[in-house]
């Protein structure tokens, strides 16, 4: 037997690197990569915590010291300009030093790779990156990579998770409908390429959630969508049936070249959300969307700008959520504050 | 001058008799010259005590990516077969596709030249299939093969117009040459990078669907029935497509086909948190194509098992999941993950050394058994050994795998090729 001591004791440590990357021994959350397998306490935490920099439906407005003396560095390697400043301005309501890299035009564009990049801005006194990327997993890299004590928050990597946008969704119903646990919300579009959808399913199953409808055509559903808990519907009005949520998702311009869909004219007819549509779901349901909006294409205006339409209210608590993230993980990264 | 060498009480497996014995061999000349009775006027020069050991026909392994040329960053022949021979595989089959791929004679007989410089495992070089691996004109298969071909491929890259790859089977037919082919469809693999699944729409990666590899049968074998063309089928991934093999092979068909190391273990679950340790080509499918593979290895649908050997540095693995390299280091995981796959399964060590010697050594010409007249090529493990993967002790340049850390059982003693001691342990 070629049993060696040393070598057992470095595959256990190559083995515990595989547990649940986004906390830490104790359980807190030290980054924030997606809202799969999260505890529901640190769902309610966030949440809890974003409350507290709102107050009747408006940011408080005041500056809070949560990242004083904390280098925020807003790594966007896809564009962004609404998360992108929606951060910026959460963390510089923390307190945070920010800086925001146009990573296109810069290193990465000349052969620099992802983590020499990371690296580098970890040389200069980066405590905490946001990051957004077109790659499914990207931000799980670098969270794996970066130094201890440094947090990774997912600002939507690839088709795989945008948790804060979840978040704020789910801020968005806790604000309008209160409990999560007697609701039917329904997601309409873009399933297939959409990380908003999957971050939304998750959050609202772990938060007790009985039925999440996706509606959506089946070239735009991922395979098995089933398995990730929510019911499969290809018709707008029996899946919007006396729903109490609608949270509808872009379709992207480019989805039209290829073969998903025929034309954006008649995804509008049949998947589109008008009020005729709309009036199938409950009275006092909620319309949601992550924007940016394509009106006429996913929805029509008379439903974007209606009254039901939650919108911009999910722009204001986005900043909150941001906000209560940064907080969370940067107090909980020891030595980064 | 190859030397005498008793091997003395070592247990004799013979993958092609179905044996085990307790036994002595006896080598000279490169050739295996006495089982159990020495030759008349035999002095030994060296004497290996094989006590407690399994003496069995070096490996065979039917697919590896050695890199040289182009691609020594990755791997160097030298550290391939190296890492060859402390797996006990004493001959390599490497694919095509290095840079320049193996397309024109010179390159070929550079290779062999090289390969036959180290004096360590023997090299069995697949020519291209077509020009560049580009899938449009075909190599100069002839030639080839006189050059030392032993069958053709495309490598990873599928041939898009099926009107080249008829013609490429009909040419292949005239010679009798076999072709080894990735039944993959490209159109449908497009920009995929998992398996198609619940785990792939989880995690937000781009599927690839199990008939990407379907069709792909459908159409190899429509086109064996058209030309005649001997075919082997390069990795195979699912459960539809090992039960469309195993329909052609009822049929008659000259069809055979491998399955790799990996995909017999791993399934696409095991990605966990994009983890690109576990990203190849083909994808690791779901629980239940694996338990297909497996039970196609135990009905004998899968002849041969192969290491799919390919060297990646830490540069084309440390990316998002679908920008890092495709695929792991293997030649000296080949036993050891054969092992397990036999020990699960209650598959004898005959049977199970089959997979990895006779039956691709059967392939490429020659009797990998314990015969007296066979080459001494062999191998000698302590079949209850074990130990753990970690990376630094690799002898490949290719450091990355999915089992690192893991504990394998069955561990090379010593690899004899052509007589020859080429490493011990």
């Amino acid at each position: 037997m070629n049993f060696d001591r040393f070598d057992r004791r470095e595959v256990l440590c190559r083995e515990d690197a595989m547990y649940n990357p986004q906390l830490n021994a104790q359980g807190e959350l030290i980054h924030l990569l997606t809202t799969e397998g999260l505890p529901r306490r640190i769902l309610h935490q966030i949440l809890d915590k974003a409350a507290e920099f709102v107050s009747g439906g408006e940011l408080v407005n005041q500056k809070f010291a949560d990242l004083a003396g904390t280098s925020v560095f807003n790594l966007f390697f896809e564009n962004s300009t609404r998360t992108r400043t929606t951060f910026e301005i959460a963390a510089k309501r923390l307190s945070a030093d920010v800086s925001s890299l146009n990573i296109q035009a810069s290193s990465t564009a000349k052969g620099e790779t992802l983590l020499d990049t990371v690296h580098n801005l970890e040389a200069m006194g980066a405590n905490l990156f946001v990051v957004r990327h077109s790659e499914s997993g990207a931000a799980h890299l670098i969270a794996k990579h970066v130094k201890p004590g440094v947090a990774v928050v997912n600002a939507g990597d690839g088709r795989h998770a945008h948790p804060t946008q979840a978040m704020l969704d789910m801020f968005t119903i806790r604000h309008y409908k209160g409990d999560f646990t007697n609701l039917r919300v329904a997601i309409v579009g873009d399933v297939l390429h959409s990380r908003v959808a999957r971050s939304q399913i998750h959050a609202l199953s772990t938060l007790g959630c009985p039925d999440i409808r996706v509606i959506a055509p089946k070239t735009l559903l991922p395979t098995g969508v089933e398995n990730l808990g929510v019911h499969v519907y290809h018709d707008m009005a029996e899946g919007l049936k006396d729903v109490d949520v609608v949270a509808m998702l872009r379709l992207q311009n480019e989805r039209m070249a290829g073969a998903y869909l025929p034309s954006t004219q008649e995804f509008f007819k049949y998947y589109g959300l008008t009020p005729e549509k709309l009036a199938l779901a409950k009275p006092d349901a909620i319309v949601m969307h992550p924007g940016p909006m394509n009106r006429g294409v996913e929805i029509d205006s008379a439903v974007a700008d209606g009254d039901q339409a939650v919108i911009l209210p999910q722009v204001t608590f986005g900043i909150a959520v941001r906000m209560a993230v940064l907080s969370i993980v940067a107090a909980n990264q020891k030595g980064l504050l | 001058m190859t030397k005498n060498i008793h091997i003395k009480n070592g247990l004799l497996v013979d993958p092609i008799a179905g044996t085990e014995s307790q036994g002595d061999l006896f080598l000279a000349d490169g050739k295996i010259a006495g089982v159990n009775t020495a030759p008349a006027g035999f002095v030994a020069d060296e004497v290996i005590d094989a006590s407690g050991l399994v003496v069995a026909p070096g490996l065979v392994d039917f697919a590896a990516r050695l890199r040289e040329p182009g691609q020594e960053y990755k791997a160097t022949l030298a550290s391939e077969m190296a890492a060859a021979v402390a797996g006990g595989v004493t001959s390599v089959v490497c694919t095509p596709d290095t840079d320049p791929v193996l397309d024109e004679v010179g390159l070929v007989t550079m290779l062999r030249q090289r390969s036959k410089q180290l004096d360590l495992a023997r090299v069995y070089p697949v020519g291209a299939l077509t020009r560049g691996l580009k899938g449009q004109e075909i190599t100069e298969m002839a030639q080839l093969h006189e050059a030392g071909c032993v069958a053709f491929s495309q490598g990873d890259v599928p041939i898009a117009d099926l009107q080249v790859l008829y013609r490429a089977m009909l040419y292949a037919a005239n010679y009798g040459f076999e072709l080894r082919l990735r039944p993959e469809e490209a159109s449908l693999v497009n920009d995929g990078v998992a398996h198609d699944g619940p785990y792939a729409s989880r995690l937000g990666l781009t599927g690839i669907p199990v008939i990407a590899e379907t069709i792909a049968i459908a159409q190899i074998t429509q086109l064996m029935r058209a030309t005649g063309c001997k075919v082997h089928l390069a990795r195979v991934s699912s459960a539809a497509g090992l039960e469309l093999i195993r329909a052609a092979k009822r049929e008659g068909l000259k069809l055979t086909c491998d399955v790799s190391i990996n995909h017999i273990h791993l399934v696409d679950l095991d990605i966990g948190f994009f983890d690109s340790q576990y990203r190849f080509d083909p994808p690791l499918r779901s629980v239940a194509d694996r338990d297909a593979i497996v039970a196609a290895l135990n009905d004998g649908t899968i002849d041969m098992i192969c290491s799919d050997h390919a060297p990646v540095d830490d540069d084309g693995k440390l990316l998002p999941f679908a920008q890092a390299e495709r695929g792991a280091t293997g030649l000296e995981l080949l036993l050891p993950l054969t092992l397990a796959w036999a020990r699960a399964n209650k598959v004898s060590l005959p049977q199970a050394l089959a997979k990895i010697s006779a039956t691709p050594a059967k392939a490429l010409g020659f009797d990998a058994g314990l015969a007296v007249g066979n080459r001494a090529d062999l191998l000698l493990f302590n079949p209850e050994a074990s130990w753990y993967v970690i990376p630094e002790k690799l002898k490949s340049q290719g450091k990355n795998t999915p089992f690192v850390g893991h504990e394998m059982i069955g561990k090379v003693a010593h690899t004899i090729v052509k007589g020859k001691v080429v490493y011990s342990a």
